[in-house]
């Protein structure tokens, strides 16, 4: 439980550290931030992953995405996962952690994308380690909700 | 149904583990945009700093800990309340000086350096240096100056880690200026009653 508020301070951290010290180009800090959390999405799923059985299909894999690793990261599950069947998945959270703490509305909305970077590839990396190639992009319209979409890219 | 619920028990180490993780990211990213590891260090006690002066705002709120009348005191709020809080670990508190300025937190198991081996080349890296930064910055906003370093870590071959704090002094409060006439005049209110 009480392990939450340094991670979030580092994360804060990180992208202060990220967006000072590289100057300007906005799309390059976001793919920093965005390995960044593909490296450590890769091991976390790892450990997580560890003791489960083998996914029957992609479907499961993202459900796995949504329920355990998403509680693992931020203390509760997706709350609506929605898919297209054909490898276009969208997952919904209506409070997402990184902006709960930021605003309740629109202010601020210009700097929400800083803040899902991470996330974007924590979910990719995990999914590269489970062997499913994606491309993940977020969107926000309100805070704090916020909607991930996970494009499966076939190999 | 099954994996969930075997899930939630070690979901606290999980989080611990997210945390390493995300800790390791970092460095990794400092060591790649800084040549020297001397400046890969002093990043990390800025970005150590920068969270510690946030993180004592949580830690008062939650522990409901009051002002510590001596360092000793804050030495055991440190490895005993405000460790096992944030990092699940307690350090023990050894090596006194004789004034009683200066001691030296013995951590067991730096959960920061789980998954971690240090390269030949990074020789001079203080991996887990963001700590000292927290100390030194969470302190700083209960008017204590301290001196925090790294005096041994298991991750460049000594046999514990030691992180070495030394009290250097107290901040005055400074009050703002209108503040200031505001209390000459109250006592001044008092005296004539």
């Amino acid at each position: 439980m009480a392990d939450e508020a340094p991670f979030q301070l580092l994360h804060s951290e990180l992208i202060h550290y990220i967006y000072k010290s590289a100057d300007g180009e906005n799309g390059r800090n976001i793919t920093k931030l965005e390995n960044m959390g593909f490296r450590v999405g890769q091991g976390l799923i790892e450990r997580l992953t560890k003791d489960t059985a083998r996914f029957k299909d992609e479907l499961d894999i993202m459900k796995f995405v949504c329920k355990d690793f998403w509680t693992c990261v931020f203390k509760k599950q997706i709350d609506n996962l929605r898919t297209n069947h054909q490898g276009i998945y969208v997952l919904q959270d209506n409070k997402f952690r990184f902006l709960s703490h930021l605003s309740a509305g629109k202010q601020y909305l210009e700097h929400a994308p800083k803040y899902l970077a991470f996330t974007c590839g924590l979910v990719r990396g995990g999914l590269s380690s489970l062997g499913v190639k994606s491309i993940v992009t977020a969107e926000v319209s309100v805070m704090p909700s916020c909607k991930f979409q996970v494009m499966i890219q076939k190999m | 149904m099954s994996r969930q619920s075997n899930r939630a028990t070690d979901s606290k180490k999980m989080n611990s583990e997210l945390f390493t993780l995300t800790y390791g990211a970092l460095v990794t990213q400092l060591c790649k945009d800084y040549e020297n590891d001397e400046e890969v260090n002093k990043q990390l006690d800025k970005m150590g700093y920068n969270i510690g002066v946030r993180l004592i705002e949580d830690f008062l709120a939650r522990s409901s800990i009051g002002r510590c009348q001596d360092f000793r005191e804050t030495a055991d709020v440190i490895a005993k309340v405000a460790f096992k809080m944030y990092l699940g670990i307690t350090p023990s508190v050894t090596n006194w000086s004789p004034a009683g300025d200066e001691f030296s937190l013995i951590l067991e198991n730096n959960p920061l350096v789980d998954f971690v081996e240090l390269p030949d080349n990074h020789s001079a890296l203080i991996y887990s240096n963001l700590l000292c930064g927290v100390l030194r910055g969470a302190l700083e906003m209960v008017q204590m100056a301290v001196d925090v370093k790294f005096a041994q870590d298991t991750l460049r071959g000594d046999s514990v880690t030691e992180i070495r704090m030394k009290f250097i002094k107290r901040i005055e409060e400074n009050l703002p200026a209108g503040d200031d006439q505001h209390i000459y005049i109250a006592s001044v209110g008092l005296n004539a009653s």
